[in-house]
């Protein structure tokens, strides 16, 4: 909940709304990019771009290099499975 | 399982080596000794974790001592709370939505995993977008989201409550236990016998609420804070940061972490917490008792979006149990395996205190990775 996860942001879902279809290791999901969108800015520009994402939302951009590492970390101190499950995980 | 202090590349272990060799001389500059060590304190339960999978403590050079604060959100949600939450999940109209880490947490009568057991509607999601997603789906039920944490996870509540407001969505509400971190560690320094020399401060909190918040340890409390990144090599030059500014002589706010934390937050985030929410008076903790200013509720504005306005709690101070010494433990008076209950009555399958509920929490991860090694970290 508070590591968050690395996703590449692949598609914008719905504008209007601040919504982002973000891709974390395969898997997509959708994503309020209000806090990572610029103010005036097409939210276009974010396309390709890397974020970290906290329960459903980017909350900063990273570079690619940095996503990996962080990527690694979260494998490393065995909480990328539990990660990328909830981010998996659907409305029931 | 074992900790295994950095083995991978990744981790690059000449680094680490040469920044070990490079603290273990500021330790011997400044003097400190195992009996007299340096004392430093991390605040964010993801460094504690990373702290004990990384086996750091056990690696450090002698005279440096890690002190595990009050940095896991669902290890100090008090006992009162809790049998809120769960008195709000047994209305049958409800839908109680909530992050999986909070189910586990005792309450005086149940957890929610105990209440949902009992046949209480509650779900466990990824996002509180899921909530409303669920509120969306089930007009006629009321759904109920139980909002925890520190700064990392408000940004996304308030988000959430704002968006319920923009498409009309009448039957989501909110029940609000996010804390903050400042008044926190201002709990730490104000508690007697304070022992800290320094902060290794929150990552992913910073990223948000940036570095400003902070200044007031440096400038009123003469304590250093540098905020760190949760790899091993990160917590490592942390540490030797603070032992830098503490062998000038000096107490400054510094940002290991400018990769991700930017010296001021994110103002979309900041400005949407305080479009929703306001501080109130006093906060009730697990293991700590009541801090001022510590917690924020939902504004007038958004009143209609508030559960604890919508259902009535209570929140009666219920007292820890007998025995459990959660709260010295985060005020880093004691180690976790100074608690006579730790391994015995209470471990991570019947935890007793909240620190042996989620694995960010001080004692779940001593026991985890310590065992009942007495000085294990
Ligand atoms: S061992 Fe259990 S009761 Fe004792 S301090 Fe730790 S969590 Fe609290």
């Amino acid at each position: 909940m508070c590591l968050g996860i690395p996703g590449r942001i692949v598609a914008i879902a719905d504008a209007d709304a601040l919504l982002a279809t973000v891709d974390v290791s395969g898997v997509r999901r959708d994503v309020d990019v209000t806090c990572v969108a610029e103010p005036g800015a097409p939210l276009e520009d974010l396309l390709g771009r890397w974020t970290l994402v906290h329960v459903g939302f980017a909350m900063s951009l990273i570079d690619e290099d940095e996503a990996k590492a962080t990527l690694a970390i979260l494998a490393e101190i065995g909480e990328a499975d539990a990660e990328l499950a909830a981010f998996a995980t659907e409305v029931e | 399982m074992t900790a295994t202090p950095m083995t991978t590349p990744f981790h690059d272990r000449d680094t680490g080596q040469r920044l070990l060799a490079r603290i273990g001389e500021k330790l011997h500059a400044l003097g400190a000794t195992e009996r007299a060590p340096i004392r430093l304190m991390e605040v964010c339960g993801g460094h504690t974790h990373a702290i004990f999978r990384h086996g750091l403590a056990g690696v450090m050079p002698p005279g440096m001592e890690f002190l595990h604060g009050p940095g896991c959100p669902v290890c100090v949600l008090p006992m009162g709370r809790i049998d809120d939450c769960v008195a709000i999940a047994e209305d049958p109209r409800v839908i109680l939505a909530t992050f999986g880490d909070a189910m586990r947490v005792p309450g005086s009568r149940k957890s929610l995993l105990q209440a949902k057991a009992d046949g209480a509607d509650i779900r466990m999601v990824y996002s509180p977008l899921d909530a409303l997603t669920l509120a969306r789906r089930n007009p006629d039920r009321e759904v109920v989201f139980f909002g925890l944490g520190f700064e990392t996870t408000m940004p996304s509540t308030a988000l959430t409550v704002l968006r319920a407001e923009r498409e009309g969505i009448a039957n989501f509400s909110l029940f609000c236990n996010h804390i903050t971190i400042t008044p926190t560690i201002k709990a730490v320094l104000d508690s007697p016998g304070m022992a800290v020399d320094g902060f290794i401060g929150p990552g992913h909190v910073s990223m948000v609420i940036g570095l400003r918040p902070y200044r007031f340890i440096a400038e009123r409390y003469d304590r250093p804070l540098v905020v760190a990144g949760f790899e091993p090599l990160d917590v490592l030059q942390s540490v030797w940061m603070l032992l830098d500014q503490i062998g000038r002589g000096v107490a400054l706010i510094e940002n290991q972490y400018g990769r991700i934390v930017p010296e001021d937050g994110n103002p979309q985030a900041q400005a949407a917490i305080a479009e929703v929410f306001e501080t109130r008076a006093f906060f009730e903790w697990r293991g700590l008792g009541s801090i001022d200013e510590s917690g924020v509720a939902i504004r007038d504005r958004y009143a209609r979006f508030d559960a604890e306005r919508r259902f009535a709690v209570r929140s009666p101070t219920v007292a820890d149990p007998d025995g459990c010494r959660c709260g010295d433990v985060l005020k880093g008076g004691i180690k976790p395996w100074q608690c006579g209950l730790f391994g015995g009555a209470c471990t991570p399958e019947t935890p007793v205190g909240a620190l042996m509920v989620s694995s960010e929490g001080a004692c779940a991860a001593h026991h985890q990775y310590g065992g009942l090694r007495k000085g294990a970290a």
